[in-house]
């Protein structure tokens, strides 16, 4: 451990940032609400929340960059098993985070390009090139990404990150764990569930000689508990959307959703929640919901469009459609039943295991359905992602089924999560005002 | 002729439609000519045209469908083709089923339910083939005027299979065809096939639900709905005007308005 990158952490991040920060959201949270860009005829005014998110993940990325050189580095897959490294002291940064920032700011495009004239083929995720791309280049918007010294990737959600973090893990040269979750078609067999707990095991001490330290079992039960206690939360939070008019949005959802994906095991991320959910329930109490006029109320499928939440959120808020409830924010939560720190790397086998990538498709069809009814939607809209294989195979006889069997509006919307190379303009504003008609006739 | 009180007007990307209706939203007055890229002006031309060849003064609601229908300001209301057709076919033939609309820019399909409501739709937006530029880009190759297209391809005996799916590798596949000597009709027999294929495929995908109606400008084209007869093995019910029925339901949704 270097002294003076610990000096440098903690007058830049400690004393610096998190001050600034602090104020900054301090000065936010007291301004009355203005912005000529926000639609408040049509959208309540942004989550208070909103300042508070900001700061949290300012700051993630603040400690991220001054984070190599005295404390262990990781780079994880989204839906991998993060708890052992967060109770072992690793700083953890998950590319495909940062791959939905560079989504928000416009930046895809550009870095993307970085890893395509290095030979990575555009039908490549476009995560796994943003993240290539900012590897080979160092461009982020964030300013600098910490270089890993370990990476942990989990095949849960698709088997692209198994490349993928091959080509981190030979670029840095550290050692790459790899957590291979057996697909689960109904029920996940017993003999599944020992493989990936003993992966886990298995996992360990390398964790731990990068870290230089032992795991405390006290101290990945407790960071189990603050993963269960901000999941739990955060699935309160989505259930809040039952309400007519609903307090929130999908795209609220995708906004915030960022300290659960990258923050699980942490106290603030626990309090954030506890915070955002009063913040709904006084919305509720005082009938304030989301889209001002709220007639019709939808599902959407898929990664969001990263890159154009703000149209979408604009052009169905305008006619009255509030989207209320999502498959993807729903599979942060959705798990935190299966969490037990009292058998921690059981029941963490069992939670990694079943996430909804790794299930078969009739499974998401059913949780369409379920959605459908508890949240009494009128349709769905399902993106159909050029990058996420995994999520859109299916889509198009779920799509079908819900309309047949179920009785309710759906539509199928070709673009990328977050590559606008792949978002053709005007065919979706066709389809999307069909779309609308329909709902409406 | 009835009072009419209400028109709709199609922006096509080639043609632009008007059709006037009377109060119980018949058809009564239309009018049709090429796609003027100056569409405000196009527009004003049709409205000073149907009132000299109707003598009306009064001022009548005007919804606008189509590609240029954003472009249309003096339209009171704008709807996407799709609820158009639907409503203008629904209107004309009394009953639902699955509508085909093959345009110059894009294809359709559209599936009405009994009440005349769009129950689901599928477009074809993104590759001009399976759309009538396919048909219109190849046969320039083979130089067969664009009218008679339909009755050569019909007439021909045989039939060459194009394997290209791409309207741009299509024409460089003609071109080794003709190298090869092979004859002009049974290539145009076999792209008609293509384009065919493409759409019912289309169709295929969101379920057919019989009858099967057409509707668009490529109608005018006998192998279009015999060769989608061929491939759907189902009879095709074609409205009167095919190619006004997007004119016909915009004017239909601004019957509502002007009767209320
Ligand atoms: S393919 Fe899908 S699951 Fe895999 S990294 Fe990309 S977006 Fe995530």
């Amino acid at each position: 451990m270097s002294i003076r990158a610990k000096a440098e952490s903690l007058w830049n991040v400690d004393i610096l940032g998190k001050n600034v920060l602090a104020f900054q959201r301090w000065q936010a949270e007291r301004r009355p609400f203005k912005s000529s860009k926000w639609r408040t005829d049509i959208l309540a005014e942004p989550l208070r929340i909103g300042a508070r998110t900001k700061e949290l993940i300012g700051l993630h990325y603040l400690e991220g960059r001054y984070a190599n050189g005295h404390r262990p580095v990781a780079w994880v897959t989204s839906g991998g098993p993060v708890e052992i490294l967060q109770a072992l002291g690793y700083y953890v940064l998950y590319p495909e985070n940062h791959g939905a920032l560079c989504g928000t700011r416009r930046a895809v495009v550009d870095i993307s390009t970085e890893a395509e004239n290095a030979g990575y083929s555009r039908d490549i995720c476009s995560y796994a090139r943003t993240d290539i791309g900012s590897m080979l280049s160092g461009k982020t918007p964030v300013g600098k990404l910490p270089k890993p010294d370990l990476l942990l990737a989990c095949t849960n959600i698709c088997q692209t990150v198994l490349s993928w973090y091959r080509v981190l893990a030979k670029h840095f040269n550290v050692p790459l764990i790899l957590i291979d979750t057996p697909f689960v078609y109904k029920e996940a067999p017993q003999h599944a569930l020992d493989y990936v707990q003993k992966q886990l095991e298995d996992s360990i001490p390398t964790s731990e000689k990068v870290a230089g330290k032992k795991l405390e079992y006290k101290k990945l039960q407790q960071t189990l508990q603050l993963s269960k206690d901000a999941t739990e939360l955060w699935l309160e939070i989505m259930g809040r959307g039952k309400h007519r008019p609903s307090p929130i949005s999908v795209f609220d959802q995708f906004i915030h959703m960022a300290p659960i994906v990258e923050m699980r095991g942490e106290r603030v991320t626990v309090d954030f929640y506890a915070r955002m959910l009063k913040e709904l329930d006084e919305r509720i109490e005082k009938g304030i919901g989301a889209v001002k006029n709220e007639r019709k109320r939808l599902l959407w499928d898929n990664l969001p469009i990263w890159y154009r939440l703000r149209y979408f959120a604009e052009y169905l808020g305008e006619r009255g459609i509030s989207v209320v409830a999502s498959t993807y924010t729903n599979a942060w939560g959705e798990l935190a039943p299966l969490i037990d720190v009292n058998k921690p790397l059981e029941s963490m086998a069992k939670t990694y295991i079943y996430p909804i990538l790794n299930r078969g498709t009739q499974y998401k069809l059913d949780t369409m359905r379920r959605m459908i009814d508890e949240f009494h939607l009128d349709g769905a809209i399902l993106h159909s992602d050029r990058s996420c294989k995994p999520y859109s195979i299916g889509q198009v006889d779920q799509r079908n089924r819900l309309i047949k069997e179920y009785g309710v509006q759906a539509l199928l919307l070709e673009a990328d999560h977050d590559d606008p190379r792949a978002f053709a303009e005007e065919q979706v504003a066709a389809r999307l005002a069909a779309f609308v008609e329909m709902l409406e006739d | 002729m009835d009072k009419i009180v209400a028109l709709g007007i199609d922006v096509g990307s080639t043609t632009v439609k008007m059709v006037g209706v009377n109060a119980s939203g018949d058809f009564e007055w239309n009018y049709l000519e090429g796609s003027d890229p100056r569409v405000e002006d196009q527009v004003d031309s049709f409205l000073q045209r149907f009132r000299t060849e109707t003598g009306m003064t009064d001022s009548v609601p005007l919804v606008a469908t189509g590609y240029g229908r954003k472009l249309v300001g003096q339209a009171e209301k704008i709807v996407t083709e799709i609820t158009c057709h639907a409503k203008g076919v629904f209107k004309q033939l009394g009953h639902g089923g699955t509508l085909i609309d093959i345009g110059g820019q894009d294809s359709k399909v559209i599936i009405i339910g009994e009440e005349g409501q769009v129950v689901d739709f599928a477009m074809n937006d993104k590759c001009a083939a399976g759309t009538g530029r396919f048909l219109e880009n190849t046969a320039g190759r083979l130089r067969v005027p664009l009218d008679q297209m339909g009755e050569v391809a019909i007439a021909a005996r045989d039939e060459v299979a194009i394997s290209s799916t791409c309207t741009v590798f299509a024409e460089s596949e003609i071109i080794s065809l003709i190298a090869h000597g092979v004859k002009v009709e049974p290539i145009l027999k076999g792209l008609h096939r293509s384009l065919i294929i493409r759409v019912v495929a289309m169709v295929r995908s969101i379920g057919l639900i019989p009858p099967l109606m057409l509707s668009g400008g490529v109608v005018k084209n006998p192998a279009i709905r015999k060769m989608i007869e061929e491939e759907s093995g189902e009879p095709v019910i074609l409205p009167e005007q095919p190619q006004l029925m997007g004119a016909y339901g915009a004017a239909l949704i601004a019957q509502k308005i002007a009767v209320g």
